[in-house]
């Protein structure tokens, strides 16, 4: 079997499927300031009816408007014991004690996809954003509520931006991050930390997490530290 | 060596002067003077995209247009035609029995952005082409920096270096359930929805046996090649000597068939390959390949300029 020096950052569709089932999982026990992830099968063919291997990971409704992601409720603050950790430390102060709407625009909301791609051979995320009246919004609208995807640097240094395309199964306009450097970066995500040589398997397993935690600060979704540290 | 030379080029030559007329109806509710225009005839390239014609459509109709801000876009039959779709691979795929004029409408107003990526223009199609090609550079080099900025002798490297791995392919599926005699009588395509695009690139394992176009589809779409050896052996693959003298017949030969319009049908083979459902049909560059052909030489002078292989293909289907 290959092992992780010669792996070159990508996954095969069957363990893009088996490791989007397990990080579903995982976000559903550990991330309950969020809705879960839902598997949605697509069949290959409009007339094939039998459900298919194929399929992507859909989060759905993501209330997107500054201040922050998440219609906060008491329930879901951080625990008191959790460690202080580099994850945290790029936190915004949240004022947990009511979600502040800036009083002149609507709130705005995100569909996120995760789809697999088979030319580039990782996950891609597809997002599509509209306001609660359902108006899709337009590109600058949405760089405003994430301004990491923002295309005021030139799209040919960065490695994240969105580009405007039809979805693979929906097969309407979406959006999508686009995914040309993703190989790399996952790449140097296992083999430049300090976690020593781990297993392919292992790589393997916790690919879509770790994609996800670099994909995810993108579009202002966070995972929180337990999530990432769980090892189950 | 020459006369093999001589054939591809005139292969590339026939894909890249390969032209569709188009008869371009301005949609009725967009006439606003009597009597309406009449329509447009443009001899649009196969390897084009529509979008990039608007500048020979649009004084044409520009008397008659009412007032207000153009957001152009083309229909056939009801069906808004994707424009980062290559116009011959449209033809192809929508055009069952092809239509000469092909009769198609153009809009200038009431744009379906629902259905259709928002188009501004030469600028759109540009960005979207060179979208695909780095996709395809991808696939071929693993990775797509920096195509744009390479040296002449590097490109012509890349291109060439596709025999050892991954091809380029796009595949445009469309199902019917019924048969027919006449490609005429069959149902029109109305919505994208029943069309499957794959876009997924073919890998090519070289075993010594020849990989053909049955092998290229096989791995494409499994579900309409049994598992039976044989299927296989009614479609044997074919010597790699042997196989070169199918090419130029084909090409020639299918170009005529495709002149004779209704004859057509008779020469085309339906692929009984599965007992559930079959391929009818698979058309590439308007020409209908045979599945022994190799499929190296499709790959060689079939590819579109942004390096994709378009392949439609129309199967059967049971209900």
């Amino acid at each position: 079997m290959m092992d992780v020096f010669n792996w070159d950052g990508t996954v095969s569709a069957k363990d893009f499927r088996i490791g989007a089932l397990s990080f579903a999982q995982k976000w559903e026990s550990l991330n309950s300031a969020f809705p879960p992830w839902s598997w949605v099968p697509c069949p290959k063919h409009p007339w094939l009816a039998s459900p298919e291997e194929e399929g992507y990971l859909s989060l759905e409704n993501i209330c997107i408007s500054r201040p922050y992601e998440v219609d906060i409720d008491q329930n879901s603050q951080t625990d008191p014991g959790e460690e202080e950790t580099s994850c945290s430390e790029k936190e915004d102060d949240i004022d947990d004690a009511t979600l502040v709407q800036s009083n002149h625009h609507e709130l705005h909301y995100c569909d996120f996809h995760i789809v697999y791609s088979y030319t580039f051979r990782v996950p891609v995320l597809y997002l599509r954003a509209y306001c609660s009246d359902g108006r899709p919004l337009l590109l600058d609208e949405i760089e405003k509520e994430l301004p990491a995807c923002s295309s005021k640097e030139s799209p040919e240094t960065k490695w994240a931006f969105i580009t405007q395309e039809e979805h693979p199964y929906l097969k309407r306009p979406w959006y999508k991050l686009h995914p040309c450097g993703t190989s790399e970066f996952m790449k140097l995500l296992f083999l430049g930390g300090d976690t020593g040589q781990p297993k392919l398997e292992v790589v393997l397993e916790l690919y879509l997490l770790s994609w996800f935690s670099a994909v995810g600060q993108v579009v202002g979704l966070r995972i929180p530290c337990k999530m990432l540290n769980d090892r189950r | 060596m020459r006369k093999a030379i001589q054939k591809r080029m005139e292969a590339k030559k026939y894909v890249w002067e390969g032209a569709i007329p188009l008869q371009i109806h301005l949609h009725e509710s967009q006439v606003t003077t009597l009597p309406p225009p009449p329509p447009a005839l443009i001899l649009a390239p196969r390897i084009g995209y529509l979008p990039l014609l608007v500048p020979l459509i649009k004084p044409h109709f520009s008397s008659t247009l009412p007032p207000g801000v153009d957001t152009i876009w083309f229909e056939y039959r009801g069906l808004p035609l994707k424009w980062y779709i290559p116009t011959g691979v449209l033809f192809d795929l929508l055009c069952a029995e092809p239509e000469r004029p092909w009769n198609i409408t153009v809009h200038f107003r009431g744009y379906p952005g629902n259905v259709l990526i928002p188009c501004d223009g030469e600028d759109s199609v540009k960005w979207s082409f060179i979208n695909s090609l780095k996709e395809a550079a991808y696939i071929i080099n693993g990775n797509c920096k920096n195509v744009m900025n390479m040296s002449q002798s590097d490109q012509l490297e890349l291109w060439h270096s596709v025999m050892n791995g991954r091809v380029p392919v796009r595949l445009y599926v469309w199902s019917i359930s019924e048969d027919f005699d006449d490609w005429e009588d069959l149902s029109q395509v109305d919505s994208w929805e029943k069309i499957s695009y794959i876009n997924r690139p073919i890998e090519i394992h070289k075993e010594g046996k020849c990989f053909t176009l049955h092998d290229a589809m096989k791995s494409l779409l499994p579900e309409f090649f049994s598992d039976e050896s044989l299927s296989d052996s009614k479609l044997a693959r074919v010597d790699f000597e042997d196989a070169q003298k199918i090419p130029s017949e084909d090409v020639s030969s299918n170009k005529v068939v495709e002149d004779q319009g209704q004859n057509a049908y008779e020469h085309r083979e339906a692929c009984c390959i599965s007992s559930s459902a079959e391929i009818k049909l698979i058309r590439i560059q308007g020409i209908e390949p045979k599945l022994e052909i190799p499929f190296s030489w499709l790959v060689n002078n079939l590819l579109n300029p942004d390096h994709f292989l378009h392949i439609c293909v129309c199967v059967k289907v049971p209900q």
